[in-house]
Parts: structure tokens; sequence; C-alpha cells
């Protein structure tokens, strides 16, 4: 009997060995894996995990926003081709059910942010009807939390493409070994800013994870999605609650508009502190195009405003 | 009580003010216009011409950046092709100058949706749609300002021909060649206003505080020069009320404004002087008085 068993394990797992190998049968010379990401971050951490061997898409590009994004055929057709489908999650993308359906893909989506401790959203006392649920999705914006998306990413990679398992750790290494340096450079120097000047208006609530991690306070001029139109009365609160607390400086966004944090700042007295990038990198040229520039530019930017 | 209601936010806040400035301009400007749009039925035209003035100002915004002028270069430039096109059409052909004005506009806005597409950011143009009357810097408010003192003294300068083409156009044409120039001039009038417009309130609902002022003025007088003069003062009213309830109940302040002014049309339509609801239901109780 228990012979019998273990003759059957052993022929079961020699089957399943065989079966796993016909399976990952290396695809047809150089092939790269077809991965759609659903914003530039993303597609970001998944070109360096994936090198050569991926060719990522990022449905919202460089400059994009997500909150407001409309699928288009076009991606629904990516979605559908591709081999891997990563996702921010935490109802980031709220547009990310019907466009998995339109595509009629099997694929079930690799959620990134798996794994990390989420955020409460913080909603300033008023409803702005487009939130993204209870959670705060922008993780990305703290350095520990990349971490774990470029993990999760590589992972997701393997599974899909296990012969590149070799390739995808030694990259995933070399990024991670990037990001402890970049998390270390941004506890440095957001050390420097004095206690006093921590308090920060930005112009979309996006740095949560950002503010939590490095001891900031961040305040938003227009709450938590961008996809709402102020009210007379939100701008008016913010400017009490600058001119009430001692805010060090206020910062724009690539993503909304900047008239508005202008006049906000003109109104206040506050430092006008240039633009912090958020939710998505910029063009080649511009200041932001990977993550770590990303992040590097906005500790950056906020020392400059806040330190001496 | 009552200062804090309706003074204090403008003297609080710089922002108020500079929005309750841009608005005065915007009714001053728009409200005569609208009238002529309204008693030539053109009513919708306004709207047509805000789509055709979005895709110029979008390929402004992607040659030069959110740069004031380039944004306003574009999109009078577009407007004045798409309103000389559609004007010289109208009276070359057979065809009427609303099915013009509709062919063009429908080309130029699927124009300007390619554009908009190539590039691929399509968030800055958002705010072509919707406008940010509470962001109002120096420079969009001088030109907001600059287009409704040009909208005055231009309308000051063709009114005449323009009334006469409202009331009896074969009869201008027969004494007179400057119908056609009237015409073509007043439409450019209308692309300024809108341009002013569409920086406050966007392109969508610039054509509010154009029209709804100009059609509630219709129910309170028969004469053109108390309907402009109504017209006017509800889109200077309809501007101060929707701040203020922007102000006191976090409306977004562009809707709110139009919001108001649709409420004076509402009031108008039920209870104007001339052919209102009430009027027309119960003439006889308004002639005792």
């Amino acid at each position: 009997m228990c012979k019998q068993t273990k003759w059957l394990q052993r022929c079961l797992s020699a089957i399943a060995v065989f079966a796993a190998l016909l399976g990952v049968r290396p695809a047809p010379a150089q092939e790269p894996l077809k991965v759609v990401a659903t914003f530039s971050i993303l597609a970001d951490f998944v070109h360096n995990v994936g090198g050569d061997r991926v060719a990522v898409h990022a449905l919202v590009g460089a400059n994009g926003d997500v909150h407001v994004y409309q699928p288009t055929p076009a991606d629904a057709k990516l979605v559908a081709g591709a081999k891997v489908v990563v996702v921010n999650g935490l109802g980031y993308e709220g547009w990310l059910d019907r466009l998995i359906r339109a595509s009629a893909t099997k694929l079930k989506p690799i959620v990134a942010s798996e794994g990390i401790k989420p955020r409460r959203s913080s909603g300033h006392g008023h409803d702005h009807g487009h939130s993204h649920g209870q959670f705060d999705p922008h993780a990305w914006q703290s350095v520990a939390n990349a971490k774990i998306y470029v993990i999760n990413i590589r992972n997701a990679l393997i599974a899909a493409d296990p012969a590149g398992k070799p390739a995808y750790e030694a990259n995933a290494a070399a990024y991670l070994a990037k990001l402890e340096a970049l998390e270390r450079e941004v506890r440095q120097t957001a050390a420097r800013i004095p206690p006093e000047r921590r308090r920060i208006v930005t112009s979309h609530d996006s740095f949560g994870y950002f503010a939590e991690a490095y001891g900031l306070e961040m305040l938003a001029a227009q709450g938590v999605s961008t996809g709402t139109q102020p009210s007379a009365k939100e701008i008016a609160a913010l400017i009490r609650q600058i001119k009430a607390r001692k805010i060090g400086g206020v910062f724009m966004e690539n993503i909304t508009d900047p008239r508005l944090i202008e006049r906000i700042a003109k109104e206040t007295g506050a430092r006008i502190g240039g633009v912090l990038y958020s939710d998505a990198l910029t063009a080649p040229d511009g200041p932001a195009p990977t993550y770590i520039d990303l992040i590097r530019h906005n500790i950056r930017m906020l020392a400059a405003a806040l330190v001496g | 009580m009552l200062y804090d209601l309706f003074i204090a936010p403008f003297a609080e806040f710089e922002f108020m003010r500079r929005a309750l400035a841009g608005a005065f301009a915007l009714a001053l400007g728009a409200g005569p216009i609208g009238v002529f749009l309204m008693l030539r039925r053109m009513s919708l035209v306004g709207d047509a011409m805000a789509h055709a003035i979005l895709p110029g100002a979008a390929i402004g915004f992607l040659i030069a950046g959110l740069n004031l002028f380039a944004v306003a270069a574009g999109g009078l430039i577009a407007g004045f092709v798409i309103a000389l096109a559609a004007g010289l059409i109208t009276r070359a052909t057979a065809l009427k100058e609303d099915a013009s004005l509709a062919a063009f506009f429908l080309i130029s806005l699927a124009v300007g949706v390619t554009i908009v597409s190539m590039r691929g950011s399509n968030i800055d143009l958002l705010r072509f749609l919707f406008g940010s009357v509470l962001a109002l810097d120096d420079a969009t408010l001088l030109l907001i300002a600059a287009n409704a003192t040009i909208s005055q003294f231009g309308l000051a300068l063709i009114f005449r021909p323009l009334v006469l083409e409202c009331v009896d156009p074969v009869f201008l044409r027969s004494v007179s060649g400057a119908g056609a120039w009237a015409h073509i001039a007043f439409l450019a009038l209308l692309v300024i206003n809108l341009v002013s417009g569409f920086h406050a309130l966007g392109t969508l609902l610039a054509v509010g505080i154009m029209m709804l002022p100009a059609i509630a003025a219709r129910f309170w007088a028969r004469d053109i020069t108390t309907m402009i003069t109504i017209a006017v003062a509800t889109g200077i009213v309809s501007g101060y009320a929707g701040l203020l309830l922007s102000y006191h109940t976090s409306v977004p302040s562009g809707p709110g404004i139009i919001l108001v002014a649709g409420m004076f049309y509402g009031i108008s339509v039920l209870f104007g002087r001339v052919d209102g609801v009430v009027r027309q239901l119960f003439p006889g109780r308004h002639l005792e008085a």
C-alpha cells in the first residue's frame, strides 16, 4: 500500500515535470515577453526588472493622468496580446475591470502593490465624489513600498517566463540595491528639513506615503483626486489653513492647474517650491523620466525650498 | 451677518475678487453678443463656435505649452478661420449658416481630437473644457478685460447694420453692402468673447454666460437696448451669486455661475413680463394693474 502510493507519487511528479517542460518550451528566438503596465511608473519598474527580455507598454504614458484616463480599443487589444498585465491595485485603476473584460483576456492582472501596508485615504472632511475607496493607492511614493512592487513584478515575470529567471533575479537585485541607496539619500535629505517647515501643500493629495515615510506633513490643495473641480469654499478653506498653520511651502504638480497653486501662494505668502511629480513620469527629456529620478527630483525640490 | 454672507468672502480673499472681476468682464462682453445671437436665431452657433475654438487652443498649447498668448492666439485663429469660412460659404452658396458652421466645427473638432491623441497627454486640455475662474492671474484677467473692451467698441461700430440685419436683412442688402461685413465682424467678436470665456469657465460653459442671460432678458423687454442692459445685468448678478454659491456650498465655481444664470432663465420663462408663462395664462390680472 505504502509502496504503491510512493510509486504513484513518483510517476505523477515525473508527469508534472514533463508537462512543465512542455509548457515552458523557450519562446521562438528572442521574442520579448509582452507586458502591459497601467501607468508609466509601473512600466519603469517592469523595464528595470525585465531588461531586454520584456517589451513593456504603459497604458497611461508619461505626463498622463490615470484618474481621467479612458481606455481605447487599441488598449484592449494590447491587453489581449500581453503575457503579463501589471496593475497598481488599491482601487487606483477604476477603469481596469471594464478594460479586462473588453479585451477578453484570460490573464489575471498582477497587483504590484500586494503586500504593502495600505494607508487609509485622508478625506479632508469632505467627500470629493471621485475617491479611490478607503485606501490611498499612491503607495509607490515610499521607496520601501517600491521595493515590494519590484519583488512582486520580478516574481510575476519569472512565473510567466521561467527561462529568464536568472536574468530577472540579477536585474531585480541590482535595481533593489539602487532603490536602497535612493532611500538612504531621501532619508538623509529629509532629515535636514527643520521641524517647523515640515508642513507642505501640494496640488494633489498623492504624497501620503511619501510624507508618512519621511516625516513630513503634506496637505492637498485639491483633495484625493484630480478629476474634480475645486470650489471657492475649498480654496478659501485651504488659504485659511495655510495662514493659520505654519506652512513651509506650496508645491505644484505636473497634472493639475499650476495657476491655482500660484494664486494660493501669492495670497498666503508661502514659498512656491516648483513641481513635484507624483503619478506619472515625464518625457525622457523632462526632470523625472524614471522612478528614481522622480523621487530624487521630489526630495531635492523639497529640500531646496525648505532647508535654510 | 449679511456682511459675512455677501461681502466678507470678497473682502477676505483676493482670488474671490479676481474671479468676480473676471465674471463681470465676461458678462459685459458676452451679454450683448448673446442677445444678437438669440435675435438672429443663432443661439446654438455660439456652442458650435466654442467647439471650433478648442482645437486651435489645443494646437497652441501643443506648440508652446501652457502659454496664455499661444493658447489664446490658437483659439482666436481657429475661431476666425471657422467663422470666416462658414460665413463666406453661407453667402456664396445655398447652404444656411447653421449647416456650414456645423460642418466646419465638426471637422475642426475631429482634427483637434486627433492632434491631442497624438500628443498623448490630455490632462491640460481638460482645463480648457472646464476653465478655472478661481485661478485668474494678471495676464488672464487683462486678456478677459481687454477682450470685453474690444467687444464693446466693436459692437458699437456695427450696431446699426447688425440691428437692421436682424430685422430686415433684405432691405439692408438693397441699400448697402455693410451687412456682410457687419456679420463677419460680429462673428469675430463672438470668437473673442469665447476665447476669454474659456480661460475662466472653459469652452463649454463660456457659452452659458453668453446665452442664458440673453435668453432670460428676452422675457423682460421688447426693444434691443433694454434687452442688452438686462442681459448684462443678469450676467453680472449671476457671476456674483454663482461665486457666493460656490463659496458657501462648495459647488464648483464655473458651474455655480451658470446654474445661477439658469435659475434666472427659469424665473424669466415663468414670470417674464413679455410672453412669460404666467403672463400668458392670466393676462387679465396683469392688465388691471
